[in-house]
Protein backbone atom coordinates (compact mmCIF):
# COMPACT_ATOMS: atom_id res chain seq x y z
CA UNK A 1 0.00 0.00 0.00
CA UNK A 2 2.82 2.28 0.66
CA UNK A 3 4.89 1.40 -1.87
CA UNK A 4 3.43 2.90 -4.87
CA UNK A 5 4.39 4.16 -7.99
CA UNK A 6 7.39 0.85 -7.71
CA UNK A 7 9.60 0.65 -11.12
CA UNK A 8 9.55 -2.68 -12.26
CA UNK A 9 12.29 -4.85 -13.67
CA UNK A 10 12.02 -5.72 -17.14
CA UNK A 11 10.02 -9.32 -16.58
CA UNK A 12 8.78 -9.35 -20.48
CA UNK A 13 12.96 -9.44 -21.11
CA UNK A 14 13.53 -12.46 -18.24
CA UNK A 15 11.15 -14.02 -19.83
CA UNK A 16 12.48 -13.84 -23.63
CA UNK A 17 15.88 -14.96 -22.04
CA UNK A 18 14.61 -18.00 -20.67
CA UNK A 19 12.32 -19.30 -23.63
CA UNK A 20 15.28 -19.08 -25.63
CA UNK A 21 17.40 -20.99 -23.24
CA UNK A 22 14.87 -23.38 -22.97
CA UNK A 23 14.80 -23.95 -26.64
CA UNK A 24 19.06 -23.94 -26.66
CA UNK A 25 18.73 -26.79 -24.06
CA UNK A 26 16.59 -28.87 -26.34
CA UNK A 27 18.37 -27.97 -29.41
CA UNK A 28 21.45 -29.18 -28.14
CA UNK A 29 20.35 -32.86 -27.37
CA UNK A 30 19.72 -33.72 -31.31
CA UNK A 31 23.77 -32.58 -31.86
CA UNK A 32 25.26 -35.48 -30.93
CA UNK A 33 27.62 -34.19 -28.68
CA UNK A 34 30.02 -36.32 -27.00
CA UNK A 35 28.50 -37.20 -23.38
CA UNK A 36 30.55 -35.30 -21.40
CA UNK A 37 29.97 -31.89 -23.17
CA UNK A 38 26.18 -32.49 -23.69
CA UNK A 39 26.37 -32.81 -19.64
CA UNK A 40 28.27 -29.78 -19.28
CA UNK A 41 26.53 -27.58 -20.89
CA UNK A 42 23.24 -28.79 -20.34
CA UNK A 43 23.87 -28.21 -16.53
CA UNK A 44 25.33 -24.87 -16.82
CA UNK A 45 22.28 -23.90 -18.92
CA UNK A 46 20.13 -24.82 -16.28
CA UNK A 47 22.04 -23.39 -13.24
CA UNK A 48 21.71 -20.31 -15.78
CA UNK A 49 18.01 -20.35 -15.92
CA UNK A 50 17.89 -21.36 -12.30
CA UNK A 51 19.83 -18.02 -11.13
CA UNK A 52 17.60 -15.66 -13.71
CA UNK A 53 14.66 -17.15 -12.01
CA UNK A 54 16.00 -16.16 -8.34
CA UNK A 55 17.56 -13.07 -9.00
CA UNK A 56 14.63 -11.69 -11.38
CA UNK A 57 11.60 -13.35 -10.50
CA UNK A 58 11.81 -13.82 -6.50
CA UNK A 59 14.23 -10.43 -6.88
CA UNK A 60 16.71 -11.86 -5.11
CA UNK A 61 18.88 -9.11 -7.22
CA UNK A 62 17.07 -6.17 -5.43
CA UNK A 63 17.32 -8.11 -1.64
CA UNK A 64 19.86 -7.69 1.32
CA UNK A 65 23.18 -9.67 0.13
CA UNK A 66 22.54 -11.92 3.32
CA UNK A 67 19.55 -12.98 2.05
CA UNK A 68 21.09 -14.25 -0.81
CA UNK A 69 23.95 -16.13 1.11
CA UNK A 70 20.44 -17.90 2.98
CA UNK A 71 19.08 -19.01 -0.75
CA UNK A 72 22.40 -20.08 -1.59
CA UNK A 73 23.26 -22.59 1.62
CA UNK A 74 21.18 -25.60 0.50
CA UNK A 75 23.16 -24.99 -3.00
CA UNK A 76 26.23 -25.47 -1.96
CA UNK A 77 25.00 -28.27 1.12
CA UNK A 78 23.86 -30.64 -1.97
CA UNK A 79 27.52 -30.00 -3.83
CA UNK A 80 28.91 -31.40 -0.63
CA UNK A 81 26.40 -34.02 -0.44
CA UNK A 82 27.28 -34.94 -3.87
CA UNK A 83 31.14 -34.65 -2.91
CA UNK A 84 30.44 -36.83 0.13
CA UNK A 85 28.79 -39.95 -2.48
CA UNK A 86 31.79 -39.78 -4.85
CA UNK A 87 33.80 -42.49 -3.34
CA UNK A 88 30.38 -44.68 -2.88
CA UNK A 89 29.49 -44.36 -6.80
CA UNK A 90 33.32 -44.59 -8.33
CA UNK A 91 34.84 -47.50 -7.39
CA UNK A 92 31.34 -48.98 -8.59
CA UNK B 1 -10.52 -4.43 7.96
CA UNK B 2 -8.88 -1.83 10.21
CA UNK B 3 -9.34 -4.02 12.88
CA UNK B 4 -7.51 -6.76 10.65
CA UNK B 5 -4.79 -4.31 9.71
CA UNK B 6 -3.80 -3.21 13.78
CA UNK B 7 -3.76 -6.89 14.97
CA UNK B 8 -1.76 -7.37 12.02
CA UNK B 9 0.36 -4.21 13.15
CA UNK B 10 0.65 -5.81 16.60
CA UNK B 11 1.69 -9.57 15.08
CA UNK B 12 5.06 -7.37 13.27
CA UNK B 13 6.36 -5.00 15.72
CA UNK B 14 9.56 -4.64 14.25
CA UNK B 15 11.51 -4.81 11.32
CA UNK B 16 13.40 -7.91 10.55
CA UNK B 17 16.83 -6.23 9.40
CA UNK B 18 16.91 -8.81 6.23
CA UNK B 19 13.94 -8.50 4.64
CA UNK B 20 12.25 -5.17 6.23
CA UNK B 21 9.11 -5.33 4.59
CA UNK B 22 7.68 -8.30 6.39
CA UNK B 23 8.74 -11.13 8.57
CA UNK B 24 6.78 -13.48 6.16
CA UNK B 25 9.23 -13.35 3.40
CA UNK B 26 12.26 -13.83 5.36
CA UNK B 27 9.88 -16.79 6.79
CA UNK B 28 9.02 -18.11 2.98
CA UNK B 29 12.94 -17.88 2.08
CA UNK B 30 13.85 -20.06 5.14
CA UNK B 31 11.38 -22.75 3.95
CA UNK B 32 12.26 -22.65 0.68
CA UNK B 33 15.92 -23.29 1.67
CA UNK B 34 14.86 -25.90 3.75
CA UNK B 35 12.44 -27.35 0.59
CA UNK B 36 15.42 -27.17 -1.75
CA UNK B 37 17.35 -29.17 0.42
CA UNK B 38 14.58 -31.97 0.05
CA UNK B 39 14.53 -31.92 -3.34
CA UNK B 40 18.43 -31.47 -3.71
CA UNK B 41 18.69 -34.80 -1.65
CA UNK B 42 16.44 -36.33 -4.02
CA UNK B 43 17.89 -34.82 -7.52
CA UNK B 44 21.61 -35.89 -5.41
CA UNK B 45 20.33 -39.76 -4.95
CA UNK B 46 19.04 -39.76 -8.36
CA UNK B 47 22.14 -38.87 -9.62
CA UNK B 48 24.23 -41.30 -7.29
CA UNK B 49 21.88 -44.42 -8.24
CA UNK B 50 21.91 -43.45 -11.79
CA UNK B 51 25.45 -43.40 -11.98
CA UNK B 52 25.92 -46.43 -10.49
CA UNK B 53 23.56 -48.47 -12.21
CA UNK B 54 24.58 -50.90 -14.58
CA UNK B 55 21.63 -50.12 -17.30
CA UNK B 56 19.83 -46.83 -17.48
CA UNK B 57 17.39 -46.25 -20.25
CA UNK B 58 17.53 -42.89 -22.78
CA UNK B 59 15.00 -40.78 -20.71
CA UNK B 60 14.27 -38.73 -23.97
CA UNK B 61 13.73 -41.98 -25.51
CA UNK B 62 11.13 -43.90 -22.95
CA UNK B 63 9.87 -40.09 -21.44
CA UNK B 64 9.49 -38.24 -24.71
CA UNK B 65 10.50 -34.61 -24.67
CA UNK B 66 7.77 -32.46 -26.37
CA UNK B 67 5.26 -32.74 -24.11
CA UNK B 68 7.65 -31.75 -20.92
CA UNK B 69 9.11 -29.11 -23.04
CA UNK B 70 5.41 -27.79 -23.55
CA UNK B 71 5.13 -27.91 -19.49
CA UNK B 72 8.30 -26.55 -18.70
CA UNK B 73 7.36 -22.95 -21.09
CA UNK B 74 3.56 -23.17 -19.57
CA UNK B 75 5.77 -23.31 -15.80
CA UNK B 76 7.82 -20.00 -17.13
CA UNK B 77 4.66 -18.59 -18.71
CA UNK B 78 2.64 -18.71 -15.11
CA UNK B 79 5.67 -17.34 -12.77
CA UNK B 80 5.73 -14.53 -15.27
CA UNK B 81 2.03 -13.84 -15.27
CA UNK B 82 2.61 -13.98 -11.59
CA UNK B 83 5.28 -11.25 -11.71
CA UNK B 84 3.03 -9.18 -14.13
CA UNK B 85 0.74 -9.55 -11.06
CA UNK B 86 2.47 -8.59 -8.33
CA UNK B 87 3.68 -5.16 -10.47
CA UNK B 88 -0.10 -4.54 -11.39
CA UNK B 89 -1.03 -4.73 -7.56
CA UNK B 90 1.78 -2.90 -6.55
CA UNK B 91 1.07 -0.05 -8.79
CA UNK B 92 -2.99 -0.41 -7.52
CA UNK B 93 -4.32 -2.12 -10.81
CA UNK B 94 -7.07 -4.40 -9.08
CA UNK B 95 -8.75 -5.95 -12.66
CA UNK B 96 -4.65 -6.39 -13.89
CA UNK B 97 -3.85 -8.49 -11.06
CA UNK B 98 -6.96 -10.34 -10.94
CA UNK B 99 -6.09 -11.26 -14.72
CA UNK B 100 -2.87 -12.15 -14.41
CA UNK B 101 -3.42 -14.01 -10.88
CA UNK B 102 -6.14 -16.00 -12.55
CA UNK B 103 -3.81 -16.89 -15.78
CA UNK B 104 -0.76 -18.14 -13.19
CA UNK B 105 -3.47 -20.19 -11.24
CA UNK B 106 -4.47 -21.64 -14.70
CA UNK B 107 -1.14 -22.37 -16.09
CA UNK B 108 -0.59 -24.29 -12.57
CA UNK B 109 -3.58 -26.28 -13.34
CA UNK B 110 -3.30 -26.81 -17.04
CA UNK B 111 0.74 -28.05 -15.91
CA UNK B 112 -1.10 -30.58 -13.68
CA UNK B 113 -3.63 -32.03 -16.36
CA UNK B 114 -0.74 -32.74 -18.38
CA UNK B 115 1.58 -34.27 -15.97
CA UNK B 116 -1.39 -36.77 -15.27
CA UNK B 117 -1.86 -36.99 -18.87
CA UNK B 118 1.69 -37.94 -18.66
CA UNK B 119 1.57 -40.15 -15.98
CA UNK B 120 -1.32 -42.46 -17.54
CA UNK B 121 0.42 -42.64 -20.32
CA UNK B 122 3.69 -43.75 -19.26
CA UNK B 123 1.93 -46.60 -16.62
CA UNK B 124 -0.27 -47.55 -18.90
CA UNK B 125 1.41 -47.86 -22.26
CA UNK B 126 5.32 -46.44 -22.60
CA UNK B 127 7.11 -48.26 -19.24
CA UNK B 128 5.09 -51.39 -19.51
CA UNK B 129 6.64 -51.71 -23.54
CA UNK B 130 10.02 -51.05 -21.59
CA UNK B 131 9.57 -53.47 -18.98
CA UNK B 132 9.66 -51.04 -16.49
CA UNK B 133 7.56 -50.12 -13.77
CA UNK B 134 7.43 -48.14 -10.08
CA UNK B 135 9.11 -49.76 -7.79
CA UNK B 136 10.64 -52.55 -10.22
CA UNK B 137 13.50 -50.89 -11.51
CA UNK B 138 15.42 -47.52 -10.50
CA UNK B 139 14.55 -45.72 -13.89
CA UNK B 140 10.61 -45.35 -12.87
CA UNK B 141 11.35 -45.65 -9.24
CA UNK B 142 13.34 -42.20 -9.41
CA UNK B 143 10.95 -40.66 -12.25
CA UNK B 144 8.17 -40.83 -10.44
CA UNK B 145 9.60 -39.72 -6.97
CA UNK B 146 11.00 -37.05 -8.12
CA UNK B 147 8.14 -35.52 -10.96
CA UNK B 148 5.44 -36.81 -7.90
CA UNK B 149 7.30 -34.41 -5.11
CA UNK B 150 7.13 -31.37 -7.42
CA UNK B 151 3.62 -31.92 -8.77
CA UNK B 152 2.71 -32.20 -5.20
CA UNK B 153 4.60 -28.52 -4.99
CA UNK B 154 2.59 -27.77 -8.00
CA UNK B 155 -0.68 -29.07 -6.50
CA UNK B 156 -0.24 -26.93 -3.36
CA UNK B 157 1.19 -23.55 -5.33
CA UNK B 158 -2.37 -23.93 -7.38
CA UNK B 159 -4.09 -24.39 -3.86
CA UNK B 160 -2.14 -21.46 -2.19
CA UNK B 161 -2.22 -19.07 -4.96
CA UNK B 162 -5.87 -19.53 -5.16
CA UNK B 163 -6.48 -18.81 -1.89
CA UNK B 164 -4.16 -15.29 -1.94
CA UNK B 165 -6.80 -14.27 -5.26
CA UNK B 166 -9.39 -14.50 -3.23
CA UNK B 167 -8.11 -12.71 0.16
CA UNK B 168 -6.65 -9.82 -1.74
CA UNK B 169 -10.24 -9.34 -3.07
CA UNK B 170 -11.73 -9.33 0.33
CA UNK B 171 -9.09 -6.58 0.78
CA UNK B 172 -7.45 -9.49 3.94
CA UNK B 173 -3.93 -9.51 1.60
CA UNK B 174 -1.67 -6.85 -0.03
CA UNK B 175 1.03 -6.85 -2.26
CA UNK B 176 3.47 -7.94 0.09
CA UNK B 177 1.47 -11.03 0.60
CA UNK B 178 1.47 -12.08 -3.09
CA UNK B 179 4.93 -11.39 -3.43
CA UNK B 180 5.34 -14.01 -0.43
CA UNK B 181 3.01 -16.30 -2.32
CA UNK B 182 5.48 -15.70 -5.95
CA UNK B 183 8.48 -16.58 -3.54
CA UNK B 184 6.77 -20.39 -3.31
CA UNK B 185 5.62 -20.21 -7.14
CA UNK B 186 8.79 -19.43 -8.68
CA UNK B 187 11.03 -22.04 -6.62
CA UNK B 188 8.63 -24.58 -8.07
CA UNK B 189 9.25 -23.39 -11.37
CA UNK B 190 13.11 -23.08 -10.29
CA UNK B 191 12.89 -26.56 -9.21
CA UNK B 192 10.82 -27.71 -12.17
CA UNK B 193 13.92 -26.45 -14.61
CA UNK B 194 16.98 -28.68 -12.75
CA UNK B 195 14.05 -31.52 -12.97
CA UNK B 196 13.71 -31.01 -16.49
CA UNK B 197 17.22 -31.48 -17.01
CA UNK B 198 18.32 -34.24 -14.77
CA UNK B 199 15.31 -36.41 -15.31
CA UNK B 200 14.43 -35.70 -19.03
CA UNK B 201 17.36 -33.92 -21.26
CA UNK B 202 20.21 -35.72 -19.54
Amino acid sequence: MSSNAHSHPNYIKIFIILSVLTAIEIGVTFLGLPRKVLVTLLVGLAVWKAALVALHFMHLKLEKTTLTLIAIVPFVLCVFLSLMLLPDVYPR
Amino acid sequence: MSDAVAVHGAVEPAETPLTPESWGKLGMWLFLAGDAMSFGGLIVAYGALRYHAAKWPVPAEVLGINLTALMTFLLIVSSVTMVLGLAALQDGDKPRFNKFMGLTILGGAIFLGLQAYEWTHLIGHTLPHYNLAFSKDLFATTFFVLTGFHGMHVTGGVIYNACVLAAVNRGRYQAKHVEIAGLYWHFVDLVWILIFTFVYLL
